[in-house]
């Protein structure tokens, strides 16, 4: 990754949410200063990190779900240009653990920051086209996410509707 | 006399319409006026800082091109996809079908409870009723859809269903709602009203059987859906009920995922100037999540989804076949077009709406899927200015589709009995039938000519109490508004007399006689022709008829394209010479540079194009080419002949351009010129003064027109000492209205002394 790219995503996330930059061997101690508690999460899925020895429960029920402060979640990519991350749909629960907690973190490699739109629908538009041939390991549905949920109708913009109202991306150095 | 199909004399019908714009004026008009405005300043911020803007309308435009063209096909492979993926497509050919389907899949599935996300679509097909009347709970999840479910009242915009509604007005409903007093009723705080709302919704959506969401697009080649939205209700509706069912319309198919990504930078930039919204999800249902259980506190494995697409043709394919319609079909309803339109500023979706679908692109829509009458009333209200233009994220030409709708229903009006009077005074080539209203504006020129023969006579029957009766009677003209008065002498018969006196002119210029000029403000012409003289150009000022901007904008498509083959007759021999042609009246200059495409043969367009020049950029591109600005009247230099007319002497000018000509991207010659020649110029930050031609005139329409041009002037604020200037004849009458006094165009400050 280059250190450009992460402080143009750094500078495009603004006040829409905290991004920390963590090595793999930091990782839990970053997650733990994070998280609010009690905290729900899904596997992170990247070699050398895991919510072990975290105050982050990983056994989702739907009582966990709607009791959690935080939901910690791995993302797939980072899109420098926008401050956007895309969270993937997976078999545990991550669309649903990074919407309806309060508080969301995102976890994700910091090789996994593209610097733009094009970028990112190259990639998962390749993924998502093999994947409906072959059912094959990309996830086949993404969720851009850009800062908390929000909401004009009631006259003026207000944050935290029915999705998170304070997002953290955690970028593990992988490289 | 005049009787209408709808019972009471046309004069009552467009009084009661006048009573009823103003009546949704002053129960929405704040509350959208607010939120439009701002959502269309962020939007124009939006465009201008993002620097692939124009790159990614073109490709947005090209898919949808593409998409629509190869409908069939795409449908072919969608129901493959979905299949594939484990879900149903349903095909349904109207509002009907779809809504049985729908009806089905909920007994089916053995359910009592359907969550939704917003949806024109579902809007369209009036699935709310069809459920509730079978006996089902329906709950909106999008907090503006909520708000008007709970009101019982229609969207009043395509993205902001419930944006006419203030945060007070939202207070009162959810405390009638719900009995609050006291201290449980909620206050007019935004973030109460967010905290309550969610949790009312949220408590649904986890008792839900079925969520249903509308899709922005959908993607053939993988059976995903893309939806846009902020508040996150979109997700839950998706994926915590146990099934899902999309409904959208055909023409949201495109190939292929990458397709998705102009519209994902675009879509938002355009509807509320966001770079993205919050959230966009690529889903690609049924979804690999587990089935949350909320009661039972379980979660079910995701192999229990099941998912149901509706694709709704309902008109659609018809609007594919239909040359004029088929554009709105490349609409992704983003709203644009309704927050830069001023009319729909004051007065939001519920005037200018139809049955479903509200402002500029409504008409089409409503055309499309609910037949031509439904857009009767909304169509008049798209005045043709062309604002929406530059900001539709798939350049769809609104105007030109609102023409098209207001044509057909022309040819199929009722014959009337002031056909016979009118024919007479109206060579024009539509059919009969036509609003007599219509025709008097649209053949504006024949009466202009007749009129001029005696110009005193006519100006006194027009300003006389019973001139004007007849002409409120006859034709609709609003009895507060006076029509301008024809000139003593047309600028033809005047420059006739004096001929060209240039001693060695450089180049020879057409000077275009528009209507305007031409019978009723031959000033501007003659400023016009000293202005090019003390630039060295000789000026020549044939006879060329009007440009068909009067008819078209009436609807009267046929006689406007007539008008376009005589003014390009006319003027072909002049282009033959190598002479430009330039243009005081930036409307017309419009139909020459755009309209004109749709009206003449390729090569005719082309060339009227590239040789047709509004006056001041014709002004400034000669002093950019080595005349001088000094030649003119300048702040420093001698009066010029409005200056010593008005007896204002002043440096500082209030300038306001044209809706059309800042579209066409002109507006900055006029203000470059001005400051050159020593002026400090201010524009307003109000794009349109409301007025349009003759919809400012028309009855039913002069309390919008007026409500408008108050926007503007109160945008400028004061403006004593100073000189306000206008482009456009319109803007100039309603300014001059407004302010009560002469509204000039701005190339009579230009002109030196003494060319009479
Ligand atoms: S016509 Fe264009 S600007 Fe209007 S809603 Fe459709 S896409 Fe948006």
């Amino acid at each position: 990754m280059t250190t450009e790219r992460v402080d143009s995503f750094i500078s495009a996330v603004g006040a829409t949410a905290t991004v920390h930059t963590s090595t793999v061997e930091q990782f839990t101690e970053t997650v733990t200063d994070v998280v609010t508690e009690p905290a729900i999460g899904t596997a992170i899925g990247l070699e050398g990190v895991s919510l072990d020895n975290t105050p982050v429960e990983t056994d989702l029920t739907p009582v966990a779900l709607e009791q959690a402060q935080t939901g910690v979640t791995p993302a797939t990519y980072a899109i420098a240009d926008y401050g956007t991350i895309t969270v993937p749909t997976d078999d545990e629960g991550t669309e649903l653990v990074s919407l309806y907690t309060p508080q969301h973190v995102a976890v994700l490699a910091a090789s996994q920051l593209v610097p733009n739109m094009e970028a990112a629908y190259e990639r998962f538009g390749a993924g998502f086209a093999e994947n409906s041939e072959t059912d094959g390991a990309q996830p086949q549905t993404q969720v851009f996410a850009t800062g908390p949920s929000a909401t004009a109708d009631m006259g003026t913009l207000v944050q935290g509707v029915h999705g998170p109202h304070e997002v953290h991306i955690i970028l593990v150095e992988d490289r | 006399m005049n009787t209408e199909k709808d019972g009471g004399t046309s004069t009552e019908r467009r009084d009661a319409m006048a009573a009823r714009l103003q009546s949704i004026m002053d129960s929405d008009g704040e509350s959208i006026g607010r939120m439009t405005r701002t959502a269309n300043q962020l939007s124009a911020y939006a465009y201008d800082q993002f620097d692939a803007t124009e790159q990614l309308r073109g490709e947005g435009r090209k898919i949808k091109e593409n998409a629509i063209e190869n409908l069939p096909a795409l449908l072919d492979q969608i129901q493959k996809s979905v299949e594939s993926n484990g879900g149903t497509v349903h095909l349904a050919s109207s509002a009907e079908d779809a809504n049985r389907i729908i009806r089905e899949i909920m007994a089916r599935e053995d359910a009592e409870m359907l969550v939704k996300s917003k949806s024109m679509t579902t809007e369209e097909l009036a699935v709310n009723d069809s459920l509730e009347t079978a006996g089902y709970d329906v709950v909106e999840t999008d907090l503006g859809e909520f708000v008007i479910q709970l009101a019982d009242e229609k969207p009043s915009h395509l993205i902001g269903p419930a944006m006419h509604k203030s945060p007070g007005e939202i207070a009162d409903l959810f405390n009638d709602t719900y009995g609050l007093t006291g201290d449980d009723a909620l206050s007019d705080s935004p973030q109460e009203l967010t905290a309550f709302a969610r949790e009312k919704v949220g408590e649904q959506i986890r008792q839900a059987d079925v969520g249903m969401t509308g899709a922005n697009f959908v993607v053939a080649e993988t059976g995903t859906l893309m939806l846009v939205t902020n508040e996150g209700n979109a997700r839950k509706t998706a994926v915590t009920p146990p099934t899902h069912i999309a409904v959208a319309g055909i023409e949201k198919l495109v190939p292929s995922i990458t397709d998705l990504q102009p519209f994902t930078e675009l879509i938002a930039r355009a509807g509320t100037g966001q770079d993205l919204t919050s959230y966009i999800s690529l889903l690609t249902p049924p979804v690999e999540t587990p089935i949350p259980d909320f009661e039972a506190d379980t979660l079910r494995p995701a192999d229990d989804r099941e998912f149901h697409l509706v694709l709704v043709d309902n008109g659609r394919m018809a609007m594919r076949e239909d040359e004029q319609l088929r554009e709105t079909l490349y609409c992704i309803r983003c709203g644009a077009c309704s927050n830069s339109c001023a009319n729909f500023q004051e007065l939001g979706g519920h005037a200018f709406g139809g049955e479903t679908y509200t402002g500029g692109i409504g008409t089409g829509w409503e055309a499309g899927v609910n037949g031509t009458e439904s857009a009767a009333e909304m169509g008049d209200l798209c005045t043709g200015c062309s604002r929406c233009v530059p900001r539709c994220p798939v350049k769809i030409d609104i105007p030109w589709i609102n023409t098209v709708v207001r044509d057909r229903l022309n040819r199929g009006g009722d014959p009337d009995s002031f056909d016979l009077l009118v024919d007479g005074l109206t060579p024009d080539e539509e059919s009969t039938g036509l609003d007599p209203q219509k025709r008097f504006f649209g053949n504006i020129e024949t009466l202009a000519k007749v009129g001029s023969y005696a110009p005193r006579v006519s100006n006194a029957a027009i300003s006389s109490q019973p001139g004007r009766w007849l002409l409120s009677q006859l034709f609709g003209i609003d009895s507060d508004r006076t029509l301008p008065a024809l000139a003593e002498e047309t600028l033809r018969e005047w420059y006739g007399a004096r001929g060209p006196q240039v001693a060695n002119p450089e180049r020879d210029v057409v000077l275009y006689p528009d209507l305007y000029t031409e019978y009723f403000d031959p000033e501007r012409g003659k400023a016009a022709v000293a202005v090019l003289e003390a630039l060295n150009c000789r000026v020549h000022i044939p006879p060329v008829p009007e440009s068909g901007r009067a008819p078209l904008s009436q609807g009267m498509v046929e006689t406007a394209r007539e008008q376009a083959e005589s003014v390009h007759s006319a003027l072909v021999s002049q282009l033959d010479r190598g002479r430009d042609v330039v243009v005081i009246e930036p409307s017309d200059l419009a139909m020459f540079r755009e309209e004109y495409e749709r009206l003449l043969p390729e090569p005719s367009f082309t060339r009227l194009n590239e040789n047709s020049y509004e006056i001041l950029e014709y002004v400034y591109g000669l002093c950019e080419n080595g005349e001088s600005i000094d030649s003119l009247s300048t702040a420093a230099g001698p009066l010029s002949p409005v200056e010593s007319r008005l007896r204002l002497r002043t440096e500082t000018v209030a300038y306001h351009s044209h809706c059309q000509q800042r579209t066409l991207g002109l507006e900055s010659y006029t203000t470059e010129l001005l400051s050159d020649a020593g002026y400090s110029v201010r524009t307003a930050s109000v794009e349109c003064c409301g007025m349009a031609g003759s919809f400012g005139y028309k009855q039913e329409y002069a309390g919008v027109s007026r409500a408008v041009g108050e926007e503007l002037a109160d945008d400028f604020g004061d403006t004593v000492g100073e000189l306000v200037v206008a482009s456009g004849t319109s803007c100039q009458e309603q300014l001059g209205w407004l302010y009560d006094r002469e509204v000039p165009h701005p190339v009579e400050l230009l002109a030196p002394p003494g060319a009479d």
